[in-house]
């Protein structure tokens, strides 16, 4: 069992948390406005209203979105990227990522791992699932999830759908296997974070959420028990 | 009203030292603005595009057997102007291309004038605001050509050009001058036709299909383009658009 040292977010973790939650709403607002525009979903390069869709979203049409959702979206995915380029940094060189991300050997057993979901299915308190002052293991898979995965596949296809960026570089329609695609799968990456952000507020809300907030917004939560 | 309230902006925002930063596309001098935070979007955009197109690389092409066989038609798709229902009716015959302003030689083009230049067929991906992208076939003349054989003079720096359905938009000259900007009159072989912008419309492949403007009528080189209209640099910037649209 690793010692119970005190657990707080410094303050770079609680500036980008808080940066990146605001630009992720607008991101996800405006993306489904813009969505709206063609709330259909092809693979391969090219894609219209008349020309068969992989789906066909079930969504009003509407295109009086496009100048205001393009402007809000393209100034989030700034503020986005530049606090997650600030954060991913900052987590590498504290060692932040392999400390507190990383799961630790013990955590990765399949006993471990076997109670840790049950216990999330009865939705426990945080103490016996972490087992000290640590995150528990799919709450750690689920953070590099986000950060490995999903974030950089949201950057990459997102400019993929620029003209400009993919004159430069090319190779970013070979990596998605096309501008269409690249939409597709940057919807669809997009819903995998909404789903994360879904489960991470009722984490919070499952687990005495005025001190997690606290805790993210101060830095001291008052108390040792550290959960979502 | 307008000039003051952008004054006081600019007086506001170089107070906090962010004066280069919330002129928008005043990055390129005598360039288009964009108040706001917005402005600054826009500029980090460009300016980062800019960058990574130093080389001017052209974009992708494909071979024929690429082309879309839908290749959706939006906006105007028959300019409902005298002029030009008259001219379509005559095959274009009696159609101009004026270019005019920072030029040694006004000239306005014909049709077959223009098609007697240098022609560039290029098969790209077109890429609309609104999701849909399709592949078409373009063949025209380039705006660098149409350009050089005017005279073009050394203190131009942007081109505005105007559609006959009273779009208008502009360019600066590390776009205007790119290869594959071309005034297009021929679609995926055959003449352009009217839904896609007949007899002439232009192709700006690194940018968003807005800037593509159909239904061609008047080319302008000029020195700035911040004192026209609202300053915006383009009609569809003034409506809430980027005005450059890399994306």
């Amino acid at each position: 069992m690793r010692p119970a040292e005190p657990f707080r977010h410094p303050l770079w973790v609680r500036l980008t948390h808080w940066i990146g939650a605001g630009a992720f709403m607008t991101l996800a607002v405006s993306g489904f406005a813009i969505l709206l525009a063609l709330p259909r979903l092809f693979w391969g390069e090219t894609g219209s209203n008349d020309s068969p869709a992989w789906i066909v979203l079930p969504l009003p049409v509407n295109l009086e979105q496009t100048g205001w959702g393009r402007n809000l979206h393209f100034i989030s995915a700034w503020v986005f990227v530049l606090s997650g380029a600030l954060y991913g940094l900052a987590a590498l060189v504290t060692g932040h990522l392999f400390r507190r991300l990383a799961p630790d050997r013990d955590q990765l057993r399949p006993g471990s791992l076997v109670s840790e979901v049950r216990d999330h299915l009865h939705i426990r308190p945080p103490e016996p699932v972490s087992g000290g002052e640590r995150y528990n293991a799919l709450q750690k898979l689920a953070y590099l999830a986000v950060l490995l995965v999903l974030a950089p596949v949201m950057l990459l296809s997102g400019l993929t759908m620029s003209p400009g960026v993919t004159a430069a570089y090319p190779e970013l329609f070979t990596l998605f296997g096309g501008r269409q695609s690249a939409r597709t799968i940057h919807f669809l990456a997009a819903f995998g974070l909404v789903a994360f952000l879904l489960v991470h507020l009722w984490q919070v809300a499952a687990n005495r959420p005025l001190r997690l907030l606290r805790g993210m917004i101060t830095g001291r939560p008052g108390g040792k028990a550290e959960g979502a | 009203m307008v000039e003051i309230s952008r004054r006081g902006l600019l007086l506001g925002s170089s107070a906090l030292g962010l004066a280069p930063w919330l002129g928008g596309c005043e990055l390129i001098e005598g360039g288009p603005s964009r108040p706001g935070l917005y402005g600054l979007s826009d500029t980090l955009t460009l300016a980062t595009q800019r960058f990574l197109l130093r080389d001017q690389p052209l974009a992708r092409e494909f071979p024929a057997d690429a082309i879309s066989k839908v290749f959706p038609t939006i906006n105007t798709t028959d300019p409902d102007n005298p002029d030009y229902r008259r001219s379509k009716a005559q095959g274009f015959s009696d159609w101009r291309l004026p270019v005019s302003g920072l030029v040694e030689r006004p000239t306005a083009f014909s049709l077959t004038e223009l098609k007697a230049m240098p022609a560039r067929t290029q098969v790209t991906l077109h890429s609309c605001e609104q999701g849909w992208s399709a592949i078409g076939g373009w063949t025209g003349v380039p705006l660098s050509h149409v350009l050089a054989s005017c005279g073009l003079k050394p203190e131009a720096r942007f081109i505005v050009i105007r559609s006959v359905d009273g779009w208008w938009d502009s360019y600066d000259l590390f776009d205007a001058l790119h290869p594959q900007t071309i005034l297009a009159y021929g679609m995926n072989g055959g003449d352009l036709p009217v839904a896609h912008g007949a007899p002439v419309r232009l192709r700006v492949e690194r940018q968003l299909g807005y800037k593509s403007l159909k239904y061609l009528a008047s080319i302008e080189a000029t020195d700035r383009v911040s004192g026209l209209s609202q300053g915006r640099g383009s009609m569809v910037s003034e409506l809430g658009f980027s005005w450059y649209a890399g994306i």
